[in-house]
Parts: structure tokens; C-alpha cells; sequence
């Protein structure tokens, strides 16, 4: 086993869950062996057990403690109400953006602020990649439906900008201006009664057979299963990745960064990191996207596991 | 009378194409028959010879053609779809309907005349983001994607000078387009990837007893009893079971309607008004256009008069999918 040269961040948390919850993870995350922590409300404008103005302290105080922090932005800005609150993030004076949105990208590049292009602002091309350069990105994600051989070829031509990959937790799949968890409970979105909060990792959508398949997330439909690519860190660290993100869950997600930063430091085999967390993340582990075919299918693929 | 939107409707073939423009049409769109457009289904769209035919007819009638490149170039060998930019130039389509950025800013540097539309799959769902593509691009019309009210597009138009297209009719996404990948999570291929969405390859249909199952790559999507019409698996309209619930979680089979809102939307100042269906037959462009045509008329003469006529609704509603109609989110309780 061999140490890999990837950097190793934690994701925004994508679900709904009080604000003690969020900040007893953060004080809890402030010690694991990250190299940056992204925060903020990425999903859904109701969500406010923190407001923008609480995101952005705590973006702060992180970064006092001297932690490499990025804010990210709500994917879906629809309202001006939304845009408002991109405007406060952009203007917190201090911590750079994760956007998820072109809008985001606009006002980032005209307050002249290096951002992250996050996996929804699908750069799926080294020239559509050349042009979030150009823009003022810093870093980017492929979207998580890109496989190993496009991002390779990507890569091969060497960009400039630091390659980030999801690579741990319920895959983001859509997003739509309807809720799902409101109308599963059959009430209006406006009216959701916050039914979000009683799902702190998704609620579970399956087939009639009973299969696990989706999960919902108020407005974002998320995958059932835990998209796991420990096996492969090795491959893309080969391949000029430099980061992988792992996405919180409401529980063991610091045996998960434990996992991840044993194998990225070479004192823990992928196989046995993987078996590590067995029953320690909701669904089946699936790597189906990053092998080149459905995203729902775990491929076994641990062949570049042992390196 | 206020300005009207322009009526775009659907053309998948040739035949298509000139029942469109027969019909009241003030400009199609479609497709070549490759991956660089968000319907490439097998028997659909159009190769150079029957294109530079359906734009002869179109501008000979002083109609419009748009050409749809509307997937995300993949990986490095992005000449596919440079080439298809290249070629709607050289055709003379009135403009181009682009989702992705690298394309957007190859076809501004290479074809400065070439007029450009942010197609609906570059999830632009505000001002912001719609003036992104206008500096950078120059891009003159943006379509929206279907998840915003009536009041918020008229936000946007009011913030921006580029012109605004809006969905009319046809079958309703649930999701933001270009930010869907259920499809490729079920079957490895997605819109943005392939530019196909629940493709048919991967569609089976299963008899046991007097139930039929609907499967999308193994997975359950439906299942129907013996009276029950089945439709097509779209993965995102099936049945599904939620905390013991068996319903359509995410949305029913239906169509989007947008007649009765439509002196709103003329109000507002929409642009045009976009038909869904390119993989639909000849017969539903026709019934759509006529329809929408008379009906846009009708409400740019009547404004706060107009109502619906019975007979629009009914020609619509044969056409809607799983026969049910809806305003989406244009209509917040939607939501």
C-alpha cells in the first residue's frame, strides 16, 4: 500500500436537520482529518434552522480555526428571494463559493471571487471545463454520472484546475420545483410542515417489489444507494484527481473520513476500509457510474483496489 | 393587440416538419440523427438532405427553423457536436438551441451571425444565470425549464433584454431539465449523456396471470391490472411504494396545458411558446398546432375575455399523456 496524493473534503450536508444537529457535526467535523469543509444550504430555500447570515459565522469560525472552507450555494435558485441570498453569500468577504448554478457563476466572477464548479454545473467537456477557468473556477466536480474513462481523457490534457470527486454517500440525482416529502404527506410545498427534518438521510422510494431504488429529499430525489468509490481512490489518483468529497449522513460519518484518510495515507487496504463500514451507510454500496454503466449497479470492481 | 409569442412546435421527421408549418407553426425545431440532440431515437430526425428540405419549405412559407444540439458534449473529442454546429451554419437554420457552454462560446467564436438559444437542458432558471450566457455568448432567447410560476417568469423577463421561451404543451418533466440523471442511474444513459431519457432498449414488458409488469433495466417501474391503460415506463411517472404507499411519487403520466393562462402569458411578454414532442407522430404536431394557433390568436384579441373553448381542451386532452393535463409549475399548488 502506497500513501496517495488526494486531498480529502466533506461535502455540504444535502439533508434537513436542526440546527443543534448541524452545529454539534461541524464541532464534531472541526477534528477529522479534512482538508476542506463545504457548508451551507444547497437544496431547499425553506430549509432555515440556519439562516445565510449562520452559515456564513460558522464558515468563519472554521476558518479561524484554520480550516480551508468553502460555502456552497443552493443548486436550484429560482426566487429573488433565492438570488438575495446568493448576493450575501458572494458578499461575505472572506470564504470562497462552491456554485451550483450559472447564476452563482455570474455574480462570483463579477465580484472577482474564486469558485469551485460544483458536480450540478455540468461540465461534461475540457472545453465547457476551459471555460469555468476562465470564469473564475478553481476547482471543479464532474457531474456524478461522468465515468472513469471521460474524466481520464479530460484529465490527460491536464487542466489546471483541481479535480474534485464525489465519492462517498447518496448520490444527488434531480431536483425539482416540487417536494416530494410534502407530497407524500399530501401537503402543499408552502406548507411543508418541515416534514424533511424527520428524514435526516432521505426517505426511502422503492419499487412495487419492494427493491430500494430513490431516495427523497424534499425537492432533490437522491439515489437509495451509497455511491462508494474507496475502492478506486488509487485509479484516480493515477488519473490526476486531487480530491474526493465525501457527503455527510446523519450517522458514522467519521468513521467514513476515517476510512477514506486511512487509504488516501497507505495504512489501510480499500477492501478493508470498505468492509470497515459495512452497515454503516444507508442502501447498497453502488459504483455503477464510475465504471461506465448504471448508477444503481455495484460493480465488484475492486480490481485497482489493491495498489 | 399586445405582440404574441411566437408558436415553436415539434418537428422529429420531414413530414412532421411540414405539418408544423401547414398547421400555424411560426417556427419548428429539430434534430440530426446522432446523440447531439435530446431526442435521438431510432427513426428520428433529420440527416442534411431531408434538413436543407424542411428549411426550403419553412422559409419559403416565412417560417423558422431552429436546430436543437441540446446534449452535453462528452469528454475530450467533442468534434461530434462542434460539427453539428457547423452544420446547422452551413444549412441556414434561423438559429441554434444549445445547452452546453463550451459549445455556446465555440459557435459565438465561429459563428458570430449565427443567432443562439439557450436551450432548456442549461437549466437557467434565472435572471442571473440567463445574463451569464447573453455576456459571454450573446445569446438571444433563453428556455426556461418547467419548474417556475407564472410570477417568476415574468421576473425574469423583466430583468433581462433576452427573449424568453416558455413550455406550452406536451409531456411534463417533473425535474429541472439538465439536472435529471435518474435515467442514467437506472440504465446508464441520461439526457445530458446520451440524449435519451428511460430508453426503449432498456424497456421490458412482463405478462403474469392478468398483471403486466413495466421494467426499465430490471427495475419495476409499474405494474398494471387487467383494465388498467398501461403507459410507457418513464421513470420518473411509475408507481412506487413510500413508507408502505403505493402511488405516483414523483408524478403522474400527465401533459402540461398552459391554454388558460394564455392572455397571462402574452401579458407578461413571453417570447414564444415552445411545443414538447419530437417523438411524437405528424398527427399530434398537427392537432397541437392548429390548436395552439387559434387559441394564441384568440387570446391575443381577447385578453381578459378569452376562455377556453371546449374543443381546444378536448383536442389537447386526447393528445396529453395518460390523458390527464395540468398547468405545472406555473400554478404554485402544483408545487
Amino acid at each position: 500500500m502506497t500513501a496517495l496524493n488526494l486531498k480529502l473534503t466533506l461535502g455540504p450536508i444535502l439533508f434537513f436537520w436542526s440546527r443543534d444537529e448541524v452545529f454539534k457535526f461541524y464541532e464534531e467535523a472541526a477534528g477529522w482529518p479534512l482538508d476542506t469543509i463545504y457548508l451551507g444550504e444547497a437544496v431547499c430555500s425553506r430549509r432555515q434552522q440556519l439562516r445565510t447570515s449562520d452559515w456564513i459565522t460558522l464558515a468563519h469560525q472554521l476558518a479561524d480555526a484554520g480550516k480551508d472552507v468553502v460555502l456552497s450555494c443552493q443548486a436550484l435558485l429560482e426566487s429573488e428571494s433565492d438570488l438575495k441570498r446568493l448576493r450575501k453569500l458572494v458578499e461575505n468577504g472572506r470564504v470562497r463559493l462552491e456554485v451550483n448554478d450559472l447564476g452563482a457563476a455570474k455574480l462570483a466572477r463579477e465580484s472577482g471571487i474564486p469558485f469551485v464548479a460544483g458536480t450540478h454545473m455540468n461540465v461534461y467537456n475540457s472545453s465547457t471545463l476551459a471555460l469555468m477557468q476562465r470564469l473564475g473556477a478553481y476547482r471543479w466536480l464532474p457531474p456524478v454520472e461522468m465515468d472513469r474513462s471521460t474524466l481520464a481523457a479530460i484529465l490527460a490534457t491536464q487542466p489546471e484546475l483541481e479535480t474534485e470527486v464525489f465519492a462517498w454517500g447518496r448520490l444527488p440525482l434531480a431536483f425539482s420545483a416540487r417536494c416530494f416529502t410534502a407530497r407524500h404527506y399530501n401537503l402543499k410545498k408552502d406548507d411543508c410542515q418541515f416534514k424533511c427534518l424527520d428524514y435526516p438521510d432521505g426517505l426511502q422510494l422503492a419499487t412495487r417489489e419492494g427493491a430500494g431504488f430513490l431516495s427523497i429529499n424534499g425537492i432533490q430525489t437522491m439515489s437509495d444507494g451509497c455511491h462508494a468509490l474507496l475502492p478506486h481512490l488509487a485509479e484516480m489518483d493515477a488519473m490526476g484527481v486531487t480530491a474526493v468529497r465525501v457527503s455527510p449522513q446523519s450517522a458514522h460519518t467519521a468513521e467514513v473520513v476515517a476510512a477514506f484518510s486511512a487509504v488516501i495515507a497507505g495504512t489501510q487496504s480499500a477492501n478493508a476500509s470498505m468492509e470497515s463500514l459495512k452497515g454503516k451507510h444507508a442502501g447498497e454500496a453502488v459504483d455503477g457510474y464510475w465504471c461506465g454503466t448504471a448508477g444503481i449497479i455495484n460493480t465488484g470492481d475492486t480490481l485497482h483496489a489493491s495498489a | 393587440m399586445p405582440k404574441l409569442p411566437e408558436l415553436v412546435c415539434p418537428a422529429g421527421s420531414l413530414p412532421a416538419l411540414k405539418t408544423a408549418i401547414d398547421h400555424g407553426a411560426d417556427a419548428v425545431y429539430m434534430g440530426l440523427k446522432n446523440e447531439t440532440n435530446a431526442r435521438n431515437f431510432a427513426g428520428l430526425n433529420f440527416d442534411e438532405k431531408s434538413a436543407t428540405a424542411g428549411i426550403r419549405y419553412a422559409h419559403d412559407k416565412g417560417r423558422k427553423v431552429l436546430m436543437a444540439i441540446n446534449t452535453f458534449a462528452q469528454g475530450v473529442d467533442i468534434s461530434r457536436w462542434q460539427r453539428a454546429v457547423d452544420q446547422a451554419a452551413d444549412l441556414g437554420v434561423d438559429a441554434v438551441i444549445l445547452a452546453d457552454l463550451g459549445l455556446m462560446d465555440y459557435a459565438s467564436r465561429r459563428h458570430p451571425n449565427l443567432r443562439l438559444h439557450m436551450s432548456v437542458q442549461s437549466s437557467a432558471t434565472n435572471y442571473e444565470a440567463v445574463n451569464l450566457a447573453r455576456d459571454l455568448f450573446g445569446v438571444q432567447r433563453a428556455v426556461l425549464p418547467r419548474v417556475l410560476t407564472l410570477d417568476q417568469v415574468g421576473h425574469v423577463i423583466r430583468h433581462t433584454d433576452v427573449e424568453i421561451e416558455v413550455f406550452g404543451f406536451g409531456s411534463l418533466c417533473v425535474m429541472v431539465e439538465g439536472r435529471c440523471l435518474l435515467s442514467s442511474y437506472a440504465t446508464g444513459e441520461s439526457p445530458n449523456t446520451h440524449g435519451v431519457c428511460s430508453p426503449a432498449k432498456f424497456v421490458r414488458w412482463e405478462q403474469n396471470g392478468n398483471t403486466t409488469s413495466a421494467r426499465l433495466n430490471d427495475i419495476l417501474i409499474d405494474q398494471y391490472g387487467q383494465n388498467e391503460p398501461a403507459g410507457y415506463p418513464t421513470l420518473c411517472k411509475g408507481r412506487f411504494e413510500v413508507q408502505g404507499d403505493t402511488y405516483y411519487a414523483l408524478e403522474e403520466p400527465t401533459s402540461l396545458n398552459v391554454l388558460e393562462m394564455l392572455p397571462q402569458i402574452i401579458d407578461i411578454g413571453v417570447s414564444a411558446i415552445k411545443v414538447e414532442g419530437r417523438q411524437r407522430s405528424p398527427a399530434y404536431v398537427a392537432q397541437v398546432a392548429k390548436t395552439l394557433r387559434e387559441a394564441i390568436d384568440t387570446a391575443g384579441r381577447e385578453m381578459q375575455r378569452f376562455s377556453v373553448k371546449p374543443a381546444w381542451q378536448a383536442a389537447l386532452g386526447k393528445l396529453a399523456e395518460g390523458q390527464q393535463q395540468t398547468l405545472g409549475a406555473y400554478n404554485r399548488p402544483w408545487k
